[in-house]
């Protein structure tokens, strides 16, 4: 192979990825070294196994990610806007939504969910950490490998241009040759390795670990969240893996599953990637719907309307979001009576949806509401995500759907939900639980400022697409017909409007490291679930002595009762994990061997494979059982960190 | 993280980590179905679809199949023979049995392996057909399954031997019956809804 085909060349605009990319790692490494902080990177951060640095590492890599997939979506706009200047051609075009779609949705929203869930969840339940540390550990590092390979593929190989659906024949070996479809396949695969893994262990946390006397309808509503949540990634990831598998079969090694020749069905992949995708869609958004319920209770200072019907509202949208993938290609022509099936079990997501919606207003009523930051996105996320909701039964209607199908009247009505769900979900849990993180708030006016830019710039970039998209503008085309122009440059200043928003956001990151008081107490907003019981910084084994609990709103019933997480009389040597550099070292050389496999370079990804079976072999091995934490040590970071 | 230990029950079952090892199998093996349902799913779709290479009907042996059936059905036998002598904590014998479960486990794969390079000369092969993508697909899976299995139990034997039974190593030696027990199963299906009715269909 010659270097021409290994480099992506002849593009201005990937030389200049290319340069930002050599001096960001330039300058990585040299303050690294300059100030001596590679012992500590590796000792602090690369060998943890402490849920609470690894959800940390998951939200800084979705932050990257969104930083990523947000250039993306700002370069599509600028091409809409001025569709005659030639910024991007069709390929390049194609390259870039396709790349904005899976980074947004794998690498984005699931990793800083999953972040948030890493740190909150085991707090919230009064545990010391995951069930399984160590697999907690290998996840991350599967993720993280997962979306470095796949945004490799921008400068090295070329990048998927098939769309994030991929769909086959486009994407199989005879219409899309090359390496750039296997970077879609291989980064997804290795990280859907650690989304599944993760759904287990958190699954085995919740049920196992909870806090003595916490029943399971006494847990707070993220958790429960979660552990929905989790159901649906043990259940819909396996699909994926499969469907992603039979492709590399498909492409890699010649076989006929989804192919035009040898009697292959190319809608099969249609099928299997929606009935993975659209539990998927449940995967980011029910998170998202536990975390603006903790805010809204929080914040309107009132006890959670409806816990019970919350919770059952989301079981059930669990079930139902494996019964309606069809949906997404009514216009495949499965006939009448299948798609009035799915038209149907499509529209009665809408019932437990509404009841959430209608839970969240019955909590805000007649309280008396704190402006805060967090709470300014839960209040967005309402009237916002109920636009997108009615426009998605409006898709659900299989016969109005063929004038809906692949339009922008689509695009709308999804980032409407994953916008308005998930994205506002991120900032508001991550500025909700920002204080627990990192010892100090996020600036509230910086905080406010940016989510009016995001918000505003949100709807002046999303409401015009419903319309130009009833107009018949198609997705996926890099240029357009005059009609549709004006709407097209209204979309495109609001996309920039959410940029200067996130670009806000950023800012306030570091000055509010600068300049925010550090928290004194654990208990940041007047709390109500036990994650605020905990000091502040949490100390790494997190509740010195773990509380009983028999109420809903744990901590709030401890508060009145004067109790802590700290009882001198009851402290006992706590266990703990050991930190190890297995799982790096592991997912780094699978990475390997994955990076092979996207070249075809079958004898070296069959050494990677080797290699990292030698490291489970090494691990099955190790009998490190971790170590305790003596009492007398206890006591003395609890008083610290306590001011006692 | 509980350190503490309880006094009675099967050993595996004693330390919280192991029931939560065990709790964390039971979810994998969830996972396990759906993977081979999902297989079972697109190899149902495609079934018939076999262009120009021969039809399933014209290359299945019962005789082969019977034999790979029975190898491990009977291993899975003596598998669960090897785990009630570790509740015993009869180490040799625990062993032993695992020892020759493998072996079945063995020859099963050898036959497969045969049969596969017997379709393969035939002009049945992954890249010939839909359908025969999704048999090689569906039946390598497992053989693939087969295989880390039995290197898996090989480690969990060596750790045994050096070390007896603790709750760690207890707990390792049920969760790979848990597993080979799931491998039975699948092939079970397999037996029926490929090779049966690839038989008579």
């Amino acid at each position: 192979m010659k270097l021409d085909e290994f480099f992506v060349t002849g593009e201005p605009l990937i030389y200049a990825g290319m340069v930002s990319i050599v001096l960001v790692s330039s300058a990585v490494i040299f303050l690294l070294t300059y100030f001596k902080r590679w012992g500590w990177l590796w000792r602090e951060w690369l060998t943890t196994v402490d849920h609470k640095k690894i959800g940390i590492m998951y939200i800084l890599s979705a932050l990257a990610m969104l930083f990523r997939g947000g250039m993306d979506a700002l370069m599509m706009r600028v091409q809409l806007a001025f569709p005659d200047m030639n910024f991007l051609n069709a390929q390049h075009y194609d390259e870039i939504f396709t790349t904005h779609g899976t980074v947004m949705i794998i690498f984005m929203a699931m990793p800083f969910l999953i972040g948030l869930m890493n740190i909150i969840v085991p707090l919230q339940i009064g545990a010391r950490d995951f069930a399984f540390p160590f697999v907690n550990a290998l996840s991350f590092w599967s993720f993280f490998f997962g979306a470095m390979l796949f945004n490799i593929s921008f400068v090295i190989g070329g990048s998927p241009d098939a769309g994030w659906t991929s769909y086959t024949p486009l994407a199989g070996a005879a219409m899309s040759p090359g390496p750039g479809q296997n970077f879609y396949l291989m980064g997804l695969q290795l990280s859907g390795i650690g989304t599944l893994a993760t759904g287990i262990n958190l699954m085995v946390t919740i049920l196992k670990m909870r806090a003595p006397g916490m029943k399971m309808f006494q847990m707070p509503i993220f958790t429960w969240s979660t552990l929905v949540t989790c159901f649906i990634i043990v259940f819909a990831f396996p699909i994926l893996t499969v469907a992603l598998a039979l492709m590399t079969i498909d492409r890699i090694f010649g076989a006929q599953f989804f192919t035009l020749t040898g009697e292959g069905l190319p809608m099969m992949w249609a099928n299997l990637f929606w009935m993975w995708g659209h539990p998927e869609v449940y995967i980011v958004i029910l998170p998202a719907f536990g975390i603006f319920s903790e805010v809204i209770a929080t914040f309107a200072r009132k006890r959670l309307f409806g816990y019970n019907a919350m919770v059952w509202s989301m079981i059930l949208i669990a079930g139902l979001s494996f019964l309606v993938w069809v949906h997404h290609f009514f216009t495949m022509g499965a006939g009448a009576f299948v798609n009035s099936v799915f038209s149907v079990s499509t529209m009665l997501i809408a019932v437990p949806t509404g009841v959430k919606i209608f839970n969240w207003l019955a909590t805000l009523y007649k309280s008396k509401i704190e402006f805060t930051t967090p709470m300014m996105w839960a209040l967005a996320f309402i009237p916002s995500f109920v636009i997108g909701g009615v426009t998605g039964v409006m898709l659900g209607m299989a016969a109005a759907d063929y004038q809906f199908h692949n339009s922008y009247f689509l695009i709308a009505h999804f980032h409407y939900v994953l916008i308005a769900g998930t994205v506002f979900a991120c900032f508001a849990g991550l500025e909700y639980w920002y204080p627990k993180m990192f010892g100090h708030k996020l600036n509230e006016r910086f905080g406010k400022l940016s989510f009016w830019l995001f918000v505003i710039g949100f709807h002046v970039t999303f409401f015009p697409q419903y319309f130009v998209g009833l107009d018949g503008m198609p997705r996926r085309v890099f240029t357009i017909i005059p009609e549709w122009m004006p709407l097209n440059v209204i979309s495109t200043v609001g996309a920039f409007g959410m940029g200067l928003g996130f670009a806000v956001f950023c800012y306030n990151i570091y000055y509010s490291y600068r300049n925010s008081k550090r928290e004194e107490t654990g208990d940041s907003w007047n709390g109500r679930t036990l994650e605020w019981a905990t000091p502040t910084p949490v100390p790494f084994y997190n509740f010195a002595t773990v509380p009983h609990v028999d109420k809903y709103d744990a901590f709030l019933a401890m508060k009145e009762k004067g109790e802590t997480t700290y009882d001198e009389d009851k402290l006992e040597p706590i266990h703990m994990p050991s930190y190890t550099g297995k799982p790096i070292i592991m997912m780094a050389i699978l990475a390997f061997a994955s990076f092979a496999l996207v070249f075809e370079w079958i004898t070296l990804a069959v050494i990677g494979l080797i290699g990292t079976l030698i490291m489970m072999v090494i691990r099955s091995f190790d009998y490190d059982e971790g170590y305790h934490v003596e009492v007398e040590e206890i006591k003395r970071i609890e008083r610290k960190a306590r001011r006692l | 993280m509980s350190a503490h230990e309880l006094k009675s029950g099967p050993l595996e079952y004693r330390t919280q980590e192991g029931q939560m090892s065990i709790l964390g199998f039971w979810i994998f093996l969830a996972a396990e179905i759906v993977l081979f349902s999902t297989l079972f799913a697109t190899y149902a779709v495609l079934f018939g679809r076999t262009a120009d290479a021969p039809a399933p009907g014209e290359l299945f042996e019962i005789e082969t199949v019977l034999i790979m059936t029975f190898l491990l059905l009977i291993s899975s036998f003596t598998c669960g023979i090897a785990v009630h002598n570790m509740r015993k904590g009869a180490v040799k014998a625990f062993i032993t049995w695992m020892v020759i479960t493998l072996l079945l486990g063995l020859g099963f794969l050898g036959f497969e392996i045969y049969e596969f390079v017997h379709y393969a000369h035939e002009g049945a092969t992954l890249q010939s057909a839909a359908y025969w993508s999704a048999f090689f697909t569906l039946a390598g899976t497992h053989g693939l399954h087969v295989t880390l299995g039995i290197g898996w139990a090989t480690m969990i034997l060596i750790q045994v031997a050096k070390r007896g039974f603790t709750p760690m190593t207890s707990r390792k030696g049920f969760i790979i019956s848990l597993y080979w027990h799931f491998l039975d199963v699948v092939w079970i299906f397999i037996f029926t809804s490929v090779y049966l009715i690839g038989m008579v269909v």
